[in-house]
């Protein structure tokens, strides 16, 4: 059998279409067309006098996303140049997000390392007048963690209880109804969260406090748990359940035993994400726990004051040593923020599935 | 221990949609019943209905009865979580928990349910395992994953997870149409052996398979796309296989259907 095809195979060979390679740019290619658009965008800047580095940039992205597709359509083909095409508008979106990302990032550490140090988070500002420099962040620091961590007490457990009930229970009007209530509730701006719990505040005849500030950062916080909380749910495999069904273990248990602990590690990321969203609120805190110079330890009774809530202080100051303490305040919350984030993935790679033999 | 099903009169719905329709028969303790038939004609469905998994799917219930030895699983006061601890099951995919392992996934449904001796949970899941023919290929990584083990591996350990419940009946929806034909022979050794303990009904679209482990062979038709699958007969797994007493089973069999 295979003697015969063998033999056939000569006589019969269909006539050769195109071979099968052809021309191809070298590796370099990408990188070499970023040189030479970069160059470009230099040469046009300066030799037109325009001001903004920005525009430099965004000619030399212009120039990137042509110069790849017609070297390549001429070059190749016209199918590669597509895929180039497609390629290269990608890179320069990517590049476009990242930009200003780093560039805030870098302002803000080179700005913010002047004054940072330990005084800096181990002090107040008691006593210092707002134009000389010294003083420190610490009461901020005490005041933002405690608020946030009422918030985060009084949300994770409602929203992920909300999103066990929608994914797991919820059918029909009640559900559809929770639902569109979160989803109008994750667009809240947070001055009116802020005026809802000062109206209740003024009924109630309460002082400013940190926990009033946690409860409409608490209200901020819910719909973002419970949004991401929900598809980390959903994507928990059905057959896990039927299996754990199927053993006999009550519904309440698969859930507990089960679903949860299978998604666990993105349920955290999403608390953290969402803490990470509330822990940058000013107005709420302005409203509701009213600032101070001094360290309050107890969020419970008098004012507090908050990082976001610090740098704009310091910012209204408006002198060399107020807007130093603001930047440094703004790299410790930018810190802060980054910190939750690595521990949040530290927990969800912890938590994932295992996969290892 | 094994205990022998009843049904009688069984429907079955999705929604409006009814996917089997008037289903009677009598599967034996201690026997292999195999469930045969074309795709989509209920036959993983009324499987389902057995140990009440078929409500779990949105809008799926049920009319009819299935005895259980002398109770209706069907029946008022009947609590679907006690059903499933007394008819166990495994999936056509193997499905073991991803958080856990191997030993906590065979030790899932008696720590899950509550109720057991901590002295007794190790002595089980060895049992479980060795009962799955699993022990001596995990007994030194009992602490690993167990989504690690093969995929002929996982099955069975799923099977090792069913049966450590010591459920009375053991379900088993085509637990091998995603393994090689070596694990298949390894579940089909195991499901031998099993039968001497559990009633065991299999689904399969394998027809030797099905002639090779079961006693008995149920065959399932539906008259067209969309109308309710029903049974066809059942009987002696030999007798269905050479001499069927409806003409549409010998065509299915012999690959003329349709």
């Amino acid at each position: 059998m295979s003697n015969a095809i063998q033999d056939a195979a000569p006589t019969q060979a269909p006539p050769r279409r195109d071979s099968l390679s052809h021309r191809r740019m070298p590796r370099w290619a990408p990188a070499g067309f970023a040189a030479v658009s970069i160059a470009l965008g230099v040469g046009i800047g300066t030799a037109t006098g325009l001001e903004s580095r920005i525009q430099w940039g965004l000619i030399a992205a212009a120039f990137f996303v042509v110069i790849s597709y017609a070297a390549t359509s001429a070059v190749e083909n016209r199918r590669q140049a597509k895929d180039r095409l497609a390629t290269s508008v990608v890179w320069v979106c990517f590049v476009l997000a990242v930009v200003p990302l780093l560039s805030l990032v870098w302002v803000t550490v080179s700005r913010g390392i002047k004054v940072l140090d330990g005084y800096f988070l181990t002090h107040s500002m008691a006593g210092v007048p707002g134009f000389e420099p010294g003083g420190g962040v610490y009461h901020a620091l005490i005041g933002t963690l405690e608020q946030v961590g009422l918030a985060t007490l009084v949300s994770a457990p409602i929203g992920l209880l909300t999103a066990v009930y929608l994914v797991e229970y919820g059918k029909g009007s009640l559900a559809k109804a929770v639902t569109f209530f979160v989803d109008v509730m994750t667009g809240i701006p947070s001055i009116v969260a802020g005026l809802f719990i000062l109206s209740i505040m003024l009924i109630a005849g309460l002082a400013p406090s940190g926990l009033m500030g946690a409860l409409a950062l608490a209200i901020l916080m819910i719909p973002v748990v419970v949004r991401s909380t929900e598809e980390m749910l959903k994507l928990v495999p059905n057959e896990l359940r039927e299996a754990a069904l199927a053993l006999g273990v009550p519904k309440w248990r698969v859930i507990l035993k089960v679903v949860i602990p299978t998604a666990v590690g993105g349920i955290t990321t999403g608390v953290m994400l969402a803490i990470a969203r509330i822990a940058g609120e000013t107005a709420p805190i302005m409203l509701l726990v009213f600032g101070s110079q001094l360290i309050n330890t107890n969020p419970f009774e008098g004012a507090q004051s908050s990082l976001p809530f610090y740098i704009w202080e310091q910012y209204r100051v408006g002198n060399e040593a107020s807007y130093d303490r603001a930047w440094a305040a703004a790299l410790v919350l930018i810190a802060f923020v980054m910190i939750l984030n690595l521990v949040a993935r530290g927990i969800a790679r912890w938590k994932a599935p295992k996969t290892g033999r | 221990m094994a205990k022998r099903i009843d049904v009688s009169g069984l429907t079955a719905y999705y929604g409006s949609h009814k996917a089997i329709d008037d289903i009677s028969m009598t599967v034996e303790p201690r026997s292999v019943t195999a469930f045969i038939g074309p795709s989509g004609c209920g036959k993983s469905t009324f499987l389902r209905t057995l140990n009440r998994m078929h409500e779990v799917t949105p809008g799926g219930r049920v009319e009819g009865k299935v005895m259980l030895d002398d109770e209706n699983l069907y029946g008022k006061d009947v609590d679907p979580v006690a059903v499933r601890r007394t008819v166990g099951m495994v999936f056509q995919r193997p499905n073991p928990f991803p958080t856990m392992s191997i030993f906590d996934n065979v030790a899932a449904g008696l720590r899950l349910n509550g109720n057991y001796k901590k002295s007794e949970l190790a002595e089980v899941v060895e049992r479980s395992l060795k009962g799955a023919n699993l022990w001596n290929e995990v007994k030194d990584r009992l602490n690993k994953p167990g989504s690690g083990l093969s995929g002929g591996q996982q099955q069975r350990l799923c099977i090792a997870r069913a049966i450590a419940v010591e459920p009375d009946v053991l379900l088993m929806d085509e637990p091998c149409s995603a393994l090689d034909p070596i694990s298949t022979l390894a579940i089909e050794d195991l499901i031998s052996e099993l039968k001497e303990r559990f009633t065991i009904v299999i689904v399969t679209h394998n027809m030797q398979q099905a002639a090779r482990v079961s006693d008995r062979t149920a065959f399932f038709n539906l008259a067209a796309v969309g109308q309710p699958g029903k049974l066809v007969e059942i009987d002696e797994t030999e007798r269905i296989f050479s001499n069927p007493s409806v003409q549409a089973t010998e065509d299915y069999i012999s690959g003329r259907f349709g």
